[in-house]
């Protein structure tokens, strides 16, 4: 256990070090309060657009525009953006090291290739959830900071839910928990990349490339792919939206939340069997 | 005592290509070992091999009597290494890498650990720099460092030499030199310059495309092998070749160009030669030979 605590501190000092690892913390900080000066700006103006067609069914009263809300509408924006920002580091956590050379001081030392992998997978996972944490410091709490607390109003394309204040914080923190599975999914995947090949881009070009097909598969409604739709990662990973409708689609969530956590799981073990094999030739 | 290395029958294919073929080969402990070849005979693959970088497709690797299939990671922990080049987290500094060395080998540094290391390999007052601002000398010099991180038994240097300056082969020959010596360390040493090898190793192997055809103590396998000297003559060169013609050495004559006389003879024949050429009023200006290693490396390569 020694050895695998002094690897995993050495791929966090590694991850620390690397001013790479910042663009990612510095891209949620800049569009979160880009987007909170927007609000805060033309708040009424945005949401009466949204909220214009729902009008004529609803009479919605008192302070829509709050830090709840906002925290939504940040979430809905940057869960997209997300995956690019971990997969740019995680993307590259063994590869980079295969494609400078370093692979070679990392696997001539006393610890198993199993625990080398291991090692990055939870390094890659603590900076997934640093990078989510960061997000809901900035997306929930900023945003509560500046525009208060209250009644949330959920919007999707079909449906708009009202919760009440007292209940946002639980589902805040379930909603945090699912996306936070959905970026480990994303994580395991671009290290598994970053284990099979050596060059330092390629396994983050290609962890975006899976992600924009299986998206655009998933979303694009022709009945081909209906048959398709349920088995991918990413019709999944936006189930943290579940958590806000109202009844709460339990049996729905935990289906979304087995099938992600497998996907790291398979995307981890290839990772293992595939790097215990390879030869290294660079 | 057991050998420090042993590889019985050790083969690599990639795909349909043999990199290496059935080798044999055994290292005492310490000794300081030279490893030659030139490129593509499988030197590198061997020494990936014995790293674990690269499992061989069949064969038996041990060190210090462990099997490597068996102990590969206690192994690991007793070998100090340079594959190729060293490679450094440029971002990081020199201390800061050699912390994640001694970290990865279950090592805890102390201030006084750091100097001592950089003072070994020439880098004190450095340490702090980040290793991206490194010549490439200086970075052979933090290798070395990496390598004897955890003080191990065997340390395998691919081409250390690279890079440096006159001064730093020197200094790295000098603490090989005493690693070996006053520590006991076994080192295997791969480099293309072969003086180097001739004045420091005891045994050798020489591989080409992917075999061995040559293994065994260095003096012993040069012993027997003749030098290309090349004698440089003052006065007369039609009368040197004609006394030389017409003497016991005619059969070690190897030709001439311009004032210079060839001739393949052990190294112990080179004085008694320079004393029949001036017995017979040849003016010799200078005689030189070719270090006996090239010439072995190149005859066993060449074949």
């Amino acid at each position: 256990m020694a050895e695998f605590i002094a690897l995993l501190k050495n791929e966090t000092v590694k991850i620390l070090r690397r001013p790479r690892s910042y663009i990612g913390f510095s891209v949620i900080t800049f569009i979160c309060l880009l987007l909170q000066f927007a609000f805060y700006q033309d708040g009424k103006e945005i949401l009466s657009f949204v909220t214009q067609p729902l009008e004529n069914t609803f009479a919605i009263q008192g302070k829509v525009l709050n830090g709840n809300l906002i925290c939504f509408i940040l979430l809905g924006t940057l869960i997209v953006q997300m995956p690019l920002l971990v997969a740019l580091v995680t993307g590259d956590i063994m590869s980079g090291e295969t494609a400078s050379g370093t692979i070679r001081f990392l696997l001539t030392r006393p610890a198993s290739r199993t625990k080398i992998v291991l090692a990055k997978w939870v390094a890659s996972v603590l900076y997934t959830l640093a990078l989510l944490a960061w997000l809901g410091i900035f997306a929930l709490f900023g945003s509560r900071m500046i525009f208060g607390v209250g009644d949330m109003i959920a919007l999707s394309s079909d449906t708009v839910t009202v919760i009440a204040g007292d209940d946002v914080n639980w589902r805040y923190g379930y909603a945090f928990l699912i996306a936070s599975l959905s970026l480990i999914l994303i994580a395991s995947l671009s290290n598994m990349l970053s284990c099979i090949m050596d060059n330092s881009i390629t396994p983050i070009v290609t962890a975006m490339a899976v992600i924009i097909v299986f998206t655009i598969i998933g979303t694009f409604e022709a009945p081909i792919f209906d048959s398709v739709r349920p088995y991918l990662f990413t019709t999944h990973m936006a189930s943290w939206r579940s958590m806000f409708d109202d009844p709460l689609p339990k049996a729905d969530i935990l289906k979304s939340c087995t099938i992600l956590g497998l996907h790291s799981v398979v995307f981890l073990l290839i990772s293992i069997i595939y790097f215990k094999r390879k030869d290294i030739t660079t | 005592m057991k050998p420090a290395i042993r590889l019985e029958q050790v083969s690599k294919q990639f795909g349909s290509f043999t990199a290496v073929s059935n080798l044999d080969m055994e290292v005492k402990a310490g000794e300081i070992y030279g490893f030659l070849g030139p490129n593509g005979s499988g030197k590198s693959t061997t020494l990936r091999m014995l790293m674990s970088l690269i499992k061989p497709t069949s064969g038996n690797i041990e060190v210090f009597g462990h099997n490597m299939n068996v102990a590969r990671n206690m192994i690991m922990g007793n070998i100090g290494c340079i594959i190729e080049k060293p490679d450094f987290y440029g971002y990081l500094s020199a201390q800061k890498n050699i912390e994640l060395m001694a970290r990865a080998n279950g090592l805890q540094y102390t201030a006084q650990n750091y100097l001592d290391l950089f003072e070994l390999v020439g880098l004190n007052g450095r340490q702090q720099d980040k290793v991206k601002t490194y010549s490439h000398g200086m970075k052979q010099r933090l290798g070395l460092a990496q390598a004897l991180v955890h003080d191990p038994n065997l340390i395998i240097l691919d081409e250390p030499n690279t890079g440096l300056d006159p001064q730093g082969i020197i200094d790295l020959r000098t603490l090989l030199v005493k690693l070996n010596q006053e520590r006991g360390k076994t080192i295997l040493l791969s480099s293309h310059i072969l003086s180097e090898i001739e004045t420091i190793a005891d045994s050798m192997i020489v591989l080409n495309k992917g075999k061995t055809v040559a293994q065994g103590r260095v003096q012993e396998l040069l012993s027997n092998e003749d030098l290309h000297v090349e004698v440089e003559i003052e006065n007369d060169i039609e009368q040197a070749v004609s006394l030389v013609q017409n003497s016991q050495w005619a059969k070690q004559y190897a030709g001439q160009e311009h004032k210079v006389l060839r001739f393949e003879l052990a190294k112990a024949e080179i004085a008694n030669l320079n004393q029949f050429l001036t017995q017979g009023n040849v003016r010799v200006q200078r005689i030189e030979f070719k270090r006996q290693l090239e010439e072995y490396f190149l005859k066993m390569t060449h074949n």
